[in-house]
């Protein structure tokens, strides 16, 4: 009997071809079953027919540094609008000559923004840089100090408005909506009814409503001879709409605490100020950062309301530009600009919260 | 000797460092407080409106309007009160909030379920917009649309004409719909009287599974049911075809159904905001069961719309419908921003009268009231089909 020994090692055998590489690929994710195959050509059959004319209309046709009589002759978009107005559509009424003011004060928020981003760099100094450079944004936009023309917040406008609105529309709620979520989490039954009553109140009224409010009722609030300007009476609004929702927010971290946290810090000898501020607090706070960007998000989307009640956000110099006869027909191009404004300031942050969520759940492994 | 001595330690305690009543003194300073606030407001209100000589009260609802209202579900003229006013306001919202609620719920869920297909194109395609439309303001969205109508439509003579019967002008959307008839009240009695027969016997159906284990086929039966039942009667009144077509006449449509520019741009921008973000629910709903369960349901025998209907649905709903419901809230709230492109809603009719009778108080008050009433009946109900979706664990 001869033993059987193979001495060639086996030919090695490849995937089929239509298995690897782009034809499997596609096979696999795109001719997957009869069902989705009709799926994909109805698709691609669609985009055909919407995307190359849009490419036409948007790059080909489109005309970038013209009047609006020469675009009306043409077919293309006429992205001369944005080009012609933009300081207009992103200052507003700002003093033409004091522009870089409202700029460098964006250029600190984006700065601080953007050094904020990565968590090993948040401590105690950076909340006194934000202070700090909160205040020297609001010194830009003011003026009136250290020699810098002072400017009335009436000709506060377009972009910096709405970052303004937002941005300090958040800083103010937060510590709200923390006092409340608190508040609706005590034990003593009339603060929590409070509470309770001003958090459903507000979260189940649209912010219009508010805001009329702000623009209407509350000069009727305040003693005779005291006015309040109306952006600052806005801000009011949106920062007691967004303190409601913030509080939601972070109920749901309170919430998610143990009852051992409760027990152990009492066991310690704390008293309910400590115990929140040393141990429930900061953990609740941090497991409700990415719902909380998500409420910043819709702040910033929010302020745009301020136009109904004539406030000059982005949203308002844009309609300004548009009701120019020169520029009138042109609302297509833009609105787009804008919503390109907004698209970028929600999508960063939104990929960031997620960013975020991916290293604090990594955190609890 | 242990308990009088504590006894002795609790009485030594100040009232000031004794929990429960330091807790009611707190409160009674809170609320204090609160009076205080609320005093000092209306007390300033009251000396303002008297020194500006408005009359606080609700007599205006009886006054006359003498403002138009574009488009109204109940008679309305100039001559009517403002009472009228707001309520056809309130119904002008509750229908593009019903509406609108309706075809988002389709809506997003076919985008969300598309989000998860493994068709990556449409995976991708479902992404992209769910991506776009959440990080533009909904009031953008209504501004655009409703630019779209106007500016990039022709008039109505030049009106555009995809279908026949469905005329595209910057006037708004004119379709063809059926002449009235007598048949069409008896239809719609007959369409009732089949939903309650369909429920019915989807009662008995399960009753007789539950006790004999006999599947009824409940969906065939119930779909031939609802449809044939109206289809009947049409038959038996002859069925009339005659169809009611728009008509240009002058320079607008007679005839048929003519919808605004602004209800359109209005449903076009709130469906499609609001259905990105129901879209999110819905995938995150369904990413929610376990893959377990699909292949425990498959592997049992269920076949794929069965293991869709008993088990992924079941326990995809009880995640989903919390969200979902601030969801639809949210879309009856943001219906407030018809103001900004003058569709007649309640707070656009209420602005007008504030404007009109300068009862800003009442008005804005109104608003509130009435966006209330509609949040908290809706969760009310969400909160009540909540609880029959709910998985009872045994």
């Amino acid at each position: 009997m001869e033993a059987f020994v193979q001495e060639k090692p086996a030919e090695e055998l490849k995937p089929p071809i239509t298995e690897i590489g782009v034809i499997g690929w596609i096979r696999n994710n795109l001719f997957n079953g009869w069902f989705n195959s009709i799926l994909t050509v109805v698709t691609f059959f669609v985009i055909w027919k919407i995307v190359p004319p849009f490419f036409r209309w948007a790059f080909v046709d489109s005309m970038w540094d013209t009047t609006g009589k020469a675009c009306r002759a043409g077919t293309g978009a006429c992205w001369s609008i944005i080009h012609s107005n933009f300081r207009f559509i992103i200052f507003g009424f700002f003093p033409y000559d004091q522009q870089w003011r409202p700029l460098l004060a964006m250029f600190i928020l984006f700065g601080l923004l953007f050094y904020s981003r990565d968590r090993s760099h948040w401590s105690k100094y950076l909340g006194y840089s934000w202070l700090v450079g909160l205040f020297v944004m609001g010194l830009l936009m003011k003026g009136g100090l250290f020699g810098l023309e002072s400017v009335e917040s009436t000709k506060w406008a377009g972009l910096p408005l709405t970052l303004l609105l937002s941005v300090f529309g958040l800083t103010a709620a937060y510590p709200l909506g923390v006092v409340l979520a608190l508040g609706r989490q005590s034990q003593m039954r009339g603060v929590k009814w409070l509470c309770v009553l001003y958090i459903e109140l507000i979260r189940g009224v649209p912010l219009i409503s508010l805001l009329f409010m702000s623009s209407i009722i509350f000069p009727l609030f305040l003693p005779e001879g005291i006015t309040i300007n109306k952006i600052l009476r806005a801000q009011v609004a949106i920062i007691l709409f967004t303190g409601a929702y913030i509080a939601e927010v972070v109920r749901g971290g309170l919430q998610a605490m143990s009852r051992g946290q409760y027990e152990a810090a009492e066991s310690l000898g704390l008293n309910y100020y400590l115990t929140m501020r040393l141990v429930i607090l900061p953990q609740a706070l941090k497991i409700v950062i990415p719902p909380t960007v998500s409420i910043l998000i819709s702040a910033f989307k929010d302020t745009s309301l301020v136009v109904i009640i004539a406030l000059w956000d982005l949203l308002k110099t844009t309609q300004s530009v548009l009701s120019n006869p020169q520029w009138m027909g042109f609302s297509r191009e833009a609105y787009i600009f804008i919503a390109i404004l907004y698209f970028l300031g929600c999508f960063s942050m939104s990929n960031y919260s997620r960013k975020l969520e991916k290293e604090l759940s990594a955190g609890e492994r | 000797m242990a308990t009088s001595q504590n006894e002795a330690f609790i009485e030594k305690v100040p009232f000031w460092l004794d929990p429960k009543k330091r807790a009611i003194m707190f409160q009674i300073f809170i609320f204090c407080m609160v009076g205080l606030l609320a005093y000092y407001l209306v007390s300033n209100t009251m000396a303002n409106l008297q020194k500006q000589k408005i009359a606080t009260g609700w007599g205006f609802l009886n006054k006359e309007s003498s403002f138009e209202i574009g488009e109204s579900l109940i008679s309305y003229s100039a001559a009517s009160s403002y009472g009228r006013a707001l309520v056809v306001g309130a119904l002008n919202t509750l229908k593009v909030a019903f509406i609108g609620v309706v075809i988002t719920l389709i809506l997003g869920t076919v985008i969300g379920v598309a989000r998860l297909s493994s068709n990556w194109l449409i995976s991708k395609l479902a992404a992209i917009y769910i991506e776009v439309m959440q990080d533009i303001p909904v009031l953008l969205q209504l501004f655009f649309w409703y630019a779209i109508f106007y500016e990039s439509l022709p008039s109505p003579r030049q009106a555009l004409c995809p279908v026949s019967g469905l005329y595209l002008c910057n006037r708004g959307v004119a379709f063809t719909i059926p002449e009235a008839h007598p048949a069409h009240k008896y239809m719609l009695l007959a369409l009732a009287i089949g939903c309650v027969v369909v429920y019915v016997i989807r009662r008995w159906a399960k009753k007789r599974q539950d006790l004999t284990g006999k599947i009824f086929p409940i969906f065939r039966v119930g779909i031939a049911i609802i449809i044939g039942a109206p289809l009947m009667v049409w038959l038996a009144f002859g069925a009339p075809t005659a169809m009611n077509a728009p008509q240009l006449v002058g320079f607008n449509f007679k005839g048929g159904i003519t919808v605004s520019p602004e209800f359109i741009a209005l449903l076009l921008g709130l469906v499609l905001y609001t259905a990105a973000f129901v879209a999110e629910v819905v995938r995150a709903g369904i990413q929610s069961v376990s893959k377990g369960q699909r292949e425990a349901a498959m592997s049992i025998g269920l076949r794929p719309p069965l293991v869709l209907n008993l088990v992924i649905l079941p326990q995809a709903l009880r995640v989903i419908i919390p969200p979902l419901t601030s969801q639809m809230l949210n879309l009856t709230k943001n219906s407030s921003l018809a103001v900004a492109i003058g569709f007649p809603d309640f707070v656009s009719v209420a602005n007008t009268t504030i404007n009109q009778t300068g009862q800003a108080i009442e008005g804005v008050a109104l608003i509130m009231a009435v966006y209330l009433v509609f949040s908290l009946s809706t969760s009310a109900f969400m909160n009540w089909y909540n609880k029959k979706v709910k998985l009872v664990e045994r």
